[in-house]
């Protein structure tokens, strides 16, 4: 007779767990917080937001968002995600320690090699959103993807590509 | 009469995010300009070590490139950036201002070729080094 499956983890457990994660990534960064960026989560999909402000904008003229604002919610959208799925798998098995995490430890993040940033359009003074896809992520080396949208997904104002060194392994 | 570069410093002084993170223009003209960005605690990227985030380097190059776009004589007005890429050689030193130099080696009618590269006080060892495009307008 086989053995009786595991019954599934209850949602909020599940959820509880990866909230927290997130969190630890993003609110003890004070560059995030200071450019006004969240993260929303679907499942694992996570969407970098970021909401306008006027200290962010570069032209006055137009307006438009700074050119190194767009640069930077991406690179830190590549970031977030990079480390987001390098964690996956520990928060999924309940291995991470969210104690740890909500207590400051902030787990070692990836760094940025090179970042090359095409400006599509102006931003407009209006919220941006950005996703990342992870292209390759070996041991040492990862690129990343970047796509940022203000009112519609299909009209990209930037992209970016970067390259990252990835924190070195956990035992 | 005021000049170009005069108008062009103005321009940049008066950018609300650049003010924000305390630039300033230090040397501008024919091409090339020099700014300097503060340490400030609200820029750091990484808490363990109060170094600055990549992101506001990024701010730093991309302000720094089109001063020097906008203070090229073959550039007749304002410009906007098509593509920037940055290499980040090192971290840079918690509690050191860093300083972005950018020349604009070569306008044509429609786009203006920039580099530059940053320091903070060890001045041998750039902490960053940035290539970029950007638009001239005001021909065609």
């Amino acid at each position: 007779m086989k053995a009786p499956r595991r019954p599934p983890e209850p949602v909020q457990i599940v959820k509880q767990r990866r909230d927290a994660t997130l969190r630890a990534l993003v609110e003890r960064v004070p560059y995030i917080q200071y450019l006004g960026m969240q993260f929303e989560r679907k499942g694992d999909e996570l969407t970098g937001v970021l909401p306008f402000d006027q200290k962010l904008i570069g032209n006055p003229m137009l307006p438009a968002i700074h050119g190194g604002v767009t640069a930077a919610f991406l690179e830190v959208t590549a970031i977030i995600t990079l480390s987001w799925f390098f964690l996956w798998e520990d928060v999924e098995s309940g291995a991470i320690d969210t104690a740890a995490l909500e207590a400051g430890g902030l787990p070692r993040l990836p760094k940025t090699i090179d970042f090359s940033t095409d400006y599509l359009r102006s931003g407009l003074p209006r919220d941006a959103y950005a996703r990342a896809r992870i292209n390759r992520s070996g041991r040492r080396y990862a690129s990343v993807h970047v796509e940022a949208w203000q009112d519609n997904r299909n009209r990209l104002f930037a992209q970016a590509t970067g390259h990252f060194l990835m924190p070195s392994q956990r035992d | 009469m005021k000049n170009k570069v005069d108008i062009a410093r103005q321009f940049i002084e008066a950018i609300p995010h650049s003010k924000a993170l305390g630039m300033q223009l230090t040397d501008m003209g024919e091409g090339v300009a020099t700014i300097e960005m503060p340490y400030d605690g609200k820029l750091v990227g990484d808490p363990d070590t109060g170094v600055i985030h990549g992101g506001a380097v990024s701010a730093l190059m991309d302000t720094c490139c089109g001063a020097a776009v906008m203070s090229h004589p073959a550039n007749p007005g304002g410009t906007a950036t098509i593509d920037l890429r940055i290499d980040y050689m090192r971290a840079a030193t918690p509690g050191q201002a860093i300083r972005a130099q950018a020349i604009c080696y070569h306008v044509t009618r429609t786009v203006a070729f920039v580099r530059a590269t940053a320091t903070d006080d060890d001045t041998d060892n750039p902490v960053a080094a940035a290539t970029g495009a950007f638009t001239v307008e005001g021909t065609r």
